[in-house]
């Protein structure tokens, strides 16, 4: 049968079953526009192309399926860069389509067009530009696989603007043959004996789950690995619901912004189980002084996590559940009380560094944002979808929101990418329509990509937007205040929108909380409103994020409230 | 820990953009490409890039590993060790006054290589052979003053067992 290049690609998307993209048109995509209203794929127009990135990123991330966009070609095409490079960074399954212009314009600097597969070749898992209609199918098929596959990524593919209206026979792709990909899925099962020697052997052990623990659904696996072998569990900020925040075991978050206890068991302990993470700065501190007495595990599907940053005794590389899974069977003849006992010292110092120092504030006549978030918290149950921004915000979203489940805290982790959380959330929405989904922002990030209220109110989305109004690029002025002499340098954000009017002229509802008392009035009032809301908190403006570890010390040398 | 020289030879997909991912990775990462030579093999799809680089043990590893996950790298091998084959093919356009031809083309006997071009002032000399030969061959014409050299890096072949 003949189709248009077009025709091909919509077929190609409905066999990946998309049920939704998020887009926006242009000269270079008018064809494939023209072609996508004919199919019942549902599209989310957005008002700029990162936030259709973002929307993906947080639609993928809520759904487990791969996000979407669409978008045309030169400027189109270069507004999405911020947004793949957070979905590579946080191993996120998207395919971005950009349109091109014409296969015989190309080269020749014509308008609107951008060399994207050059821009975006560091930033993606991979990417494609399609010289033959014939390719069409085949490349879409390729791009969905290597998206969601091994270590999951955005895959970009450009088409140009002649092969959508170009025809060609149409074979259907059914496999997906590359001789050169083949992610290792099964662990070696010589190296997770030994593993699971070293957690009978152990008496101060850890485990530290990232990312990869939420990618490849391998959370129960591990609890019940935890649960099993009485080991204590933190996570970076990416692993955040990987394990139940409310299980005894939790230890809290790792990191430069880490719990105490989490950090103090990290250096001291004598065994680190790293699971699905790749051992990032802002997680290790001084890699010299980092689990430094430690026997340390790895299991990560990407072989290149592996002795990127820090050496390690037992490298695996596969797929965490997988591995998870075989590990509980390896450590099922071990007896669970004689486990205990042997950590019983270790558990009891984890406990007292609870003690001596919790995550704490001083809720005074200024709204703290931890309060905020705590109040949150309660209101929704700890059931809310959470996406943020980036600074302060997404620090405290991190603390005091404590995530029992996968797939409910969203944040743009490697890229630390602000104006992520609005657009994240709306596609969060549209993946969980019946879920209460919450952006914890800070007022400068949520100015990045507030444009996206006009998408929210558009498609009807009941997104809640939590204003952690300081006033300040806080994150960046605590640096200042901590490292930089007090001197704040173009941190103070003098003149900013009236949120709630802002709100508003959107068709949105805004609410405001002025003192303590009004917080849990405004969240219950803002969370039982219909359509989105903005809800906008003035906090204390220089409130910090503690504990703190400087950058490139050990995280043992925490700064404490 | 010491860098050391590493010959990286790799079987690619034979497409447009190949060797920019192979390059962008070396450049995006701070690592240095010493020599790159890259073409066809018998397979009209496949091309064979040989890459010399310098590096410590555990970037070398990195380096192996990121180059390993490019979708469209096919095999790679490190083929710095004994197993290997390499040669490398250099022009060398040498200065030839009168009172240096003799000497010159005695070495260039010795050194089993040919002339290829012969003016009023100049010989090309051709040579191929390990990097260590090229290198001995080139200190030995200096003196006589080297215009211009033109050097493929290093090609490499692992020996078939017998
Ligand atoms: C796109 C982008 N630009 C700059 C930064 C650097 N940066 C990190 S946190 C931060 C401050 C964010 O301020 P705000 O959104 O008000 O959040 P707060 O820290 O006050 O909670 C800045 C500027 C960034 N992460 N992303």
């Amino acid at each position: 049968m003949e189709m248009t290049g077009g025709q091909i690609l919509m077929q190609a998307l409905v066999d990946e079953a998309v049920d939704v993209i998020f887009g926006f048109p242009g000269g270079a995509v008018i064809e494939v526009y023209d072609e996508l209203v004919k199919t019942d794929i549902e599209h989310i127009l957005v008002r700029h192309e990162q936030g259709a990135v973002h929307a993906a990123d947080g639609y993928a991330r809520a759904s487990g399926k791969v996000g979407v966009c669409l978008v045309t070609s030169g400027p189109g095409a270069t507004n999405t860069v911020t947004g793949i490079a957070s979905a590579h960074s946080d191993s996120i399954p998207l395919v971005v389509i950009t349109g091109q212009v014409p296969t015989q314009l190309i080269g020749n600097d014509a308008f609107q067009e951008v060399d994207i597969v050059g821009i975006t070749r560091p930033c993606t898992k991979h990417n494609y530009l399609i010289n033959d209609v014939a390719d069409i199918g085949k490349v879409i098929r390729e791009a969905f696989y290597l998206a969601r596959t091994g270590r999951p990524g955005p895959v970009l593919v450009d088409i140009p603007k002649n092969l959508v209206s170009a025809k060609t026979k149409y074979k259907p792709v059914t496999q997906v043959h590359m001789k050169s990909y083949n992610p290792t899925y099964s662990p070696n099962m010589k190296q997770l004996k030994k593993v699971a020697k070293l957690v009978k052997e152990a008496r101060k052990p850890v485990i530290f789950a990232g990312g990869g623990i939420i990618l490849s659904g391998a959370s129960e696996v591990l609890t019940a690995f935890a649960r099993k072998t009485h080991i204590p569990v933190t996570a970076s900020l990416m692993g955040l619901g990987g394990f139940p925040g409310s299980d005894p075991l939790w230890l809290g978050m790792i990191g430069m912004h880490g719990t105490y206890r989490a950090n103090m068991s990290a250096s001291f302990c004598d065994l680190m189980i790293g699971i699905g993470v790749r051992f990032d700065d802002r997680v290790t501190g001084k890699t010299d002084a980092f689990a430094e007495q430690a026997e340390i595990v790895h299991i990560d599907i990407d072989p290149t996590s592996i002795r990127k940053n820090i050496a390690v005794n037992i490298p695996i590389v596969g797929d965490c559940k997988q591995s998870l899974a075989s590990l509980n069977e390896l450590v099922a003849d071990q007896d669970s009380d004689t486990l205990l006992n042997r950590k019983k010292e270790w558990l009891d110092q984890i406990d007292e560094w609870k003690k001596t120092n919790p995550l704490a504030y001083d809720q005074k006549d200024i709204i703290k944002p931890q309060f905020v978030v705590e109040k949150l918290f309660e209101l929704t149950k700890g059931e809310a979808i959470v996406t943020t921004e980036v600074g302060q915000n997404q620090m405290w979203a991190a603390q005091y929101y404590h995530f029992d489940r996968p797939n409910n805290f969203i944040t743009s982790g490697g890229l630390g990418c602000m104006g992520f959380g609005l657009p994240a959330a709306i596609g969060a929405q549209i993946a969980k329509p019946d879920r209460t989904v919450v952006d914890i922002a800070g007022d400068g990030s949520i100015q990045m990509n507030i444009q996206e209220m006009a998408t929210a109110v558009q498609y009807k989305l009941p997104v809640k937007i939590v204003i952690l109004n300081n006033g300040f690029l806080g994150m960046v002025r605590q640096w200042q205040e901590l490292f930089y002499g007090k001197r704040y340098a173009a941190t103070c954000m003098d003149c900013a929108p009236d949120f709630v009017k802002l709100a508003e002229a959107y068709g949105a509802v805004g609410l405001r909380a002025k003192k303590p008392t009004e917080v849990e009035q405004v969240l219950s009032e803002g969370l039982a409103t219909p359509g989105p809301v903005i809800m906008d908190f003035a906090v204390e403006p220089e409130e910090g994020v503690y504990p703190m570890v400087p950058a490139g010390a050990p995280i043992t040398e925490m700064l404490l409230v | 820990m010491n860098a050391e020289k590493h010959i990286l030879t790799m079987l690619v997909d034979n497409q447009p953009g190949v060797l920019s991912r192979v390059v962008g990775l070396f450049s995006g990462r701070g690592y240095n490409i010493e020599s790159l030579c890259v073409a066809p093999t018998i397979d009209p799809l496949v091309s064979r890039i040989t890459l010399v680089t310098n590096a410590n043990l555990p970037a070398i590893e990195q380096i192996e590993k990121q180059l390993r996950k490019l979708i469209n790298v096919i095999k790679l091998r490190d083929l710095s060790g004994k197993e290997a084959v390499r040669r490398e093919m250099a022009l060398i356009c040498v200065k030839a006054k009168p009172e240096n031809r003799a000497e010159i083309l005695r070495i260039v006997d010795i050194f089993r290589c040919k002339v290829v071009d012969i003016g009023l002032e100049h010989y090309i000399i051709e040579v191929s052979g390990d990097m260590d030969k090229l290198d001995a061959l080139i200190n030995l014409l200096k003196p006589m003053g080297i215009k211009k050299i033109a050097r493929t890096g290093a090609v490499a072949l692992f020996r078939e067992p017998n």
